[in-house]
């Protein structure tokens, strides 16, 4: 398996709906070990992107090239009905067939297999989120899209849900696509940024898309040079119930 | 066995309350219902139309419920009529239609009220076959499609993101929810076969911890309402298809009220 296989591929992909582009002209390429993360304010088509990838939406315009084998995917907002009984150990299960081990170990990564039996519906939004992570993981897919995954959860939580998504790319060498607002770890950790909003405004490895006049018209003088300040190692990382370890 | 009418009603009823229990979750659990009812009275049309043309009555009930299905579900792409109206306007007008038609067939003599609420007399062997026979086919495929059109209850978006193919689970589940009514019109009547698809499956709700024992509970407590409805039909000369309803809706409440003891209602 070579070493940078290309996963997906978007030329001049567009979608068209209720007499508007939501987004158009996105050309972008994802490859295995890479982390691309989309930015760009609400409404500025970054979840239709996302879903164009997945082949949930079809274009209407300009062409989606996919080569990954297998795809997980963590949407933005999930709804699961009262009237369906579901424990996280049967959510888990639902698009493919993971046997026990497979599913703690994934639960135990996201900080939250004690719930395995728990009813979905008495989940708070930050544990599902995590069980919503452990799933997508658990399958080992080679393309993993993530959509605002660490909404509702506590800030040491992120930082470890962060660090477990950088830590995901390098252990599964798989392609990571990622909607965040979290400008820290956008910054810090991914390989490529793109600034959207309804079309690529710019994009680059995330030194360089802070430097550019579009990016500081999107989002401020001020936020660009706060990113400057959070380039920094960490010498340690948290794990998930906050403690620090070296 | 079968040369007893009743017996030939319990037969047909249990492999109906089988096919309803799993079919009645999904419907429940994709608020399907108003779906439910719109195939149902567009079945009425179906029946009027294999009297005219004198057609197996659940081969034509299937055919007119089935375009109606899938008709609704290109509509529902197209138009901007919100979901319910489309749905009221589907099945309002299909009813019409057949009652319509029923009125032009006045040299044959109709039995409405048994086609509207179902008759535990007009159940022959053919029709414990079609029951049979129509519920395997549908179970069958139902089987096979399950984990595509569980998926696809669950989240839409994670099952088509993950090859799960939602679409055509959709269209498949759709066709089977007409089969399942062509097979039970006989028996419970165009306005009542959504009753036995819900009322089961809500009931099974209150009960279950997980889909497959929901699934299951249902399948049971549609078999117990079929049994208890058929037999005070015969007891107390009731119509076959409200008195199986009416004992499904004491089962629900018996549930309900368990449910309340054991406090799973307070959160």
């Amino acid at each position: 398996m070579d070493q940078n296989k290309l996963l997906v591929k978007l030329e001049n992909a567009g979608v068209y709906r209720s007499s508007k582009w939501l987004v158009r002209g996105i050309s972008l390429e994802i490859n295995q070990g890479q982390i691309v993360t989309l930015i760009g304010p609400n409404g500025s088509g970054k979840t239709t992107t996302a879903k164009m990838i997945l082949n949930i939406l079809n274009t209407d315009e300009g062409l989606v090239k996919g080569n990954a084998n297998k795809m997980a995917y963590v949407p933005q907002k999930i709804n699961i009905d009262w009237t369906m009984p579901l424990r996280v150990i049967d959510f888990m299960k639902i698009t493919s067939s993971l046997n026990d081990t497979q599913i703690t170990e994934s639960l135990v990564m996201t900080g939250v297999d004690k719930l395995l039996y728990n009813q979905i519906h008495s989940l708070s939004g930050g544990e599902f989120q995590r069980v919503l992570i452990a799933r997508a993981i658990a399958k080992k897919p080679d393309l993993l899209v993530l959509d605002e995954p660490v909404q509702g959860v506590d800030f040491n939580g992120e930082i470890a849900l962060y660090n477990l998504i950088k830590e995901i790319s390098v252990n599964l060498n798989c392609g990571i696509l990622l909607i965040s607002h979290d400008m820290h770890f956008v910054m810090s950790t991914t390989d490529h940024v793109i600034c959207l909003n309804g079309h690529i405004c710019c994009s680059g490895s995330p030194s360089n898309v802070v430097k550019n006049p579009e990016y500081i018209k999107l989002f401020g003088e001020h936020n660009s040079e706060t990113l400057s300040y959070y380039q920094h190692q960490h010498d340690h990382s948290h794990n998930h119930d906050g403690s620090i370890s070296k | 066995m079968f040369d007893d009418f009743f017996m030939r009603a319990l037969i047909a009823g249990i492999g109906i309350a089988i096919v309803t229990g799993p079919l009645g979750c999904l419907v429940i659990w994709r608020r399907l219902s108003y779906f439910g009812d719109t195939l149902s009275h567009s079945a009425l049309l179906g029946v009027t139309l294999a009297y005219a043309f004198s057609i197996n009555i659940s081969l034509s009930v299937f055919i007119i419920s089935g375009t109606v299905a899938l008709l609704l579900l290109s509509l529902q792409k197209r138009t901007k009529l919100a979901g319910d109206s489309l749905l009221g306007l589907l099945a309002h007008s299909t009813l019409a239609i057949g009652l319509v038609l029923i009125g032009f067939l006045s040299s044959i003599r109709f039995d409405l009220m048994g086609l509207l609420f179902g008759d535990i007399l007009a159940v022959t062997i053919e029709d414990i076959f079609i029951v049979w026979f129509g519920g395997l086919i549908i179970l069958g495929i139902l089987f096979y499609i399950w984990k595509s059109i569980f998926a696809a209850t669950v989240n839409y978006d994670l099952a088509a993101a993950e090859g799960m193919k939602p679409d055509l689970s959709n269209f498949i589940f759709t066709l089977l929810l007409a089969g399942v009514i062509a097979i039970s019109i006989k028996m419970i009547g165009a306005l009542l076969i959504t009753g036995l698809l819900l009322i089961p499956a809500a009931t099974a709700r209150s009960l279950s911890s997980n889909p497959r024992q929901m699934v299951i509970l249902s399948i049971l407590v549609g078999i117990i309402s079929v049994i208890l409805g058929l037999f005070s039909s015969l007891e107390l000369n009731t119509a076959s298809g409200p008195s199986i309803i009416v004992a499904a809706l004491v089962l629900f409440i018996l549930s309900l009220i368990s449910f309340k003891r054991s406090g799973a209602l307070q959160k």
